[in-house]
């Protein structure tokens, strides 16, 4: 269970990794997801791997430590509103700038970038 | 247990669910309220630094639970610091923004508010995640105030900080797990005395979480390599909230200053001192590089923003070192950059409205009105941020110095100091100059009106420089029984054997 358990958190932070690194807001968010994903699995580990135990004292003979749950709760409850807000910013900037590129703009190469004085703030 | 100290979170955490349900109320009532609450806000953490004085930790442990296991709050020389100075940064920005910078958005006092309450909960917790929680609780208000005022301009910078954030976030919730799964605790005591007791594969385990720990506190406080988000993100936010935003960087300070001393401080055995021998070269190439961005700033805002930058740089520096003089001199010019530069954010916006459609680039352009007042208080603003006598910057950088007065530390400190607070008096001058001296003829057509709330906040800021000079008797005994506080953390360890009663203290 543990080499399972290792791989899927390798997979997930690896995709995720390369996802966020594709500089367009719709992989991006999928790749903070998976990451976070990643992570939560992550933090659930911390409080080591256990089958047939419960947070709970006195239900059955052994039990597993009921802290990574409560922050792994915590966790998810924050990235999911933090994952909705930048859905939201995404859209927004899509928007704004009719290009789902994070730098707002497809081409990055010093010719087009003539064309767009007003990305430069000059 | 003395309840007081819940008061710099309960406060905002009231005014700010009242601010939602009143977002259709008449905007004059909206502004009453919030006003009330930050002044309320201030009262009660003034209460909390006389309180602290005493040099006494005291605790509030949430449900009465015994500290390692529930959460608590911890209040000391240092956290009371950092709230009186949220808390009047924080009045100024405000009386700032009902000036009419919080139109346009009904929940603008709100989110400034849940802002507060984060930055307040990040000051007070003496837990690790619960420091994840309130990064989480001020960041999701910053995204939201970030964005405030809307436009093209915006949207990028925004997604940049939201993005960057996250990342960040996902790297700290790793290394919590990670000094989790080896110590079985996240309360700051305690990890304190479990973590000189590890060894071989368990203390690697640790010593990797608090590198990755320190990243993203580096990540927060804008050090190089992680500092290039800041400047187009804070020099696009609106005025009072990128004033406000100059305490955000402090909280990554905050951060390093109490988990680096208290966890990994010189009582942490074989992980003693973590990361600090990293912390000390970047912090100088960061103050070289926020320089560099301040010489080749085209408008107020990004100088002023780099300004950020180069306080970051100047505060890591003494801290990596460690001594007490050091800290105690980064927390005072922890006090007056973070003032000066909310104070220069401000200035430069009521700049910006007065110059049409020059706005506050650095650029030829119609003689503005109110020059005098304006440059007044922009030549304050530089002076102490630039750390020119006699305003508390210089004071500041002076004890900064005088910390450091042996070893090659010493030439780089000083060299790197020096000739970084030269190039800044550089950038402000030329960018002074420009602004209020080489004028075409003639005047703005109908420039915005200088409004009194306005003009009395960004004086105030700007005026606090002369405040800390004159005080800085005072202040800087209260800084270094903050550091003598810092580095002795001994005391700290002994909340954990404060019975739970229920009278206070």
């Amino acid at each position: 269970m543990e080499l399972v358990f290792a791989l899927v958190i390798g997979a997930l932070t690896a995709s995720g990794v390369y996802l966020l690194l594709r500089a367009r807001t719709f992989p991006v968010v999928v790749g903070l997801t998976l990451i976070s994903y990643g992570v939560n699995l992550f933090l659930f580990s911390s409080g080591r791997l256990a089958t047939g135990a419960q947070p709970i004292l006195g239900t059955t003979s052994s039990y597993t430590d009921p802290l990574p749950q409560a922050l792994v709760l915590t966790a998810i409850v924050i990235g999911f509103a933090m994952t909705a807000f930048l859905v939201v910013l995404a859209l927004r900037s899509l928007a704004d700038h009719e290009d789902d590129h994070v730098d707002g703009h497809q081409d990055v190469h010093a010719t087009s970038s003539y064309q767009k004085p007003e990305e430069t703030g000059k | 247990m003395n309840h007081w100290l819940t008061a710099p979170i309960l406060i905002p955490l009231l005014g700010g669910i009242l601010q939602v349900f009143m977002g259709y109320a008449p905007i004059s009532l909206r502004r009453t309220l919030a006003i009330a609450t930050t002044v309320l806000l201030l009262v009660s953490t003034i209460v909390l630094v006389v309180l602290a004085s005493d040099d006494s930790y005291r605790l509030y442990a949430f449900g009465n639970w015994q500290p390692p296991f529930g959460i608590v709050l911890v209040l000391d020389r240092l956290a009371a610091l950092m709230l009186v100075l949220t808390a009047i940064l924080a009045i100024f920005c405000h009386i700032f923004a009902i000036g009419g910078a919080d139109e346009g958005n009904r929940q603008f006092h709100g989110l400034f508010l849940f802002q507060l309450m984060g930055l307040n909960i990040a000051f007070l917790t003496g837990d690790l995640f619960n420091l994840f929680v309130a990064f989480e609780v001020l960041l999701i208000a910053s995204y939201g105030l970030l964005m405030h005022g809307g436009g093209r301009a915006r949207s990028i910078p925004g997604v940049h900080y939201v993005v960057l954030n996250l990342a960040g976030s996902a790297v700290f919730l790793i290394s919590v797990g990670m000094i989790y799964s080896v110590t079985g605790t996240l309360n700051m005591a305690d990890l304190a005395l479990k973590i000189p007791e590890l060894t071989g594969e368990k203390m690697s385990i640790v010593k990797a979480g608090g590198m990755m720990l320190l990243v993203v506190f580096a990540l927060k406080a804008a050090l190089i390599p992680l500092c290039f988000w800041l400047p187009k993100a804070y020099a696009n936010a609106t005025a009072p909230v990128a004033a406000l935003f100059a305490v955000m960087t402090k909280v990554g300070i905050y951060a390093i200053l109490r988990v680096y001393l208290l966890v990994f401080g010189d009582d942490a055995g074989a992980l003693a001192n973590l990361g600090m021998d990293w912390l000390f070269p970047l912090a100088l190439i960061t103050l070289t590089m926020g320089v560099i961005g301040a010489l080749g700033a085209d408008n107020l805002k990004t100088l002023v923003a780099w300004q950020v930058i180069i306080s970051v740089g100047t505060l890591l520096a003494p801290i990596a070192l460690g001594s007490a003089a050091g800290i105690s001199a980064a927390l005072f010019y922890l006090l007056s950059s973070t003032w000066t530069v909310g104070g220069l954010f401000l200035v430069a916006e009521m700049i910006a409205n007065q110059r049409g459609s020059a706005r506050d680039k650095i650029v030829t352009a119609p003689r503005m009105r109110n020059r005098t007042f304006l440059s007044v208080l922009f030549l304050i603003g530089a002076v102490a941020a630039a750390g020119l006598p006699p305003l508390s910057g210089f004071f500041a950088k002076l004890l900064i110095l005088q910390s450091v007065l042996s070893g090659s530390e010493m030439a780089w400190l000083w060299s790197v100091v020096l000739i970084g607070s030269f190039f800044t008096v550089i950038a402000y001058s030329r960018a002074g100059s420009i602004v209020f001296w080489r004028t075409v003829d003639g005047h703005i057509e109908e420039p915005r009106p200088l409004g009194g709330n306005v003009s009395v906040a960004a004086g105030a800021l700007a005026g606090l420089s002369l405040v800390l000079v004159a005080l800085a008797g005072p202040i800087s005994e209260f800084t270094d029984a903050t550091a003598a506080q810092l580095l002795n953390p001994g005391d700290y360890l002994e909340i954990l054997k404060t019975p739970m009663v229920k009278g206070d203290n």
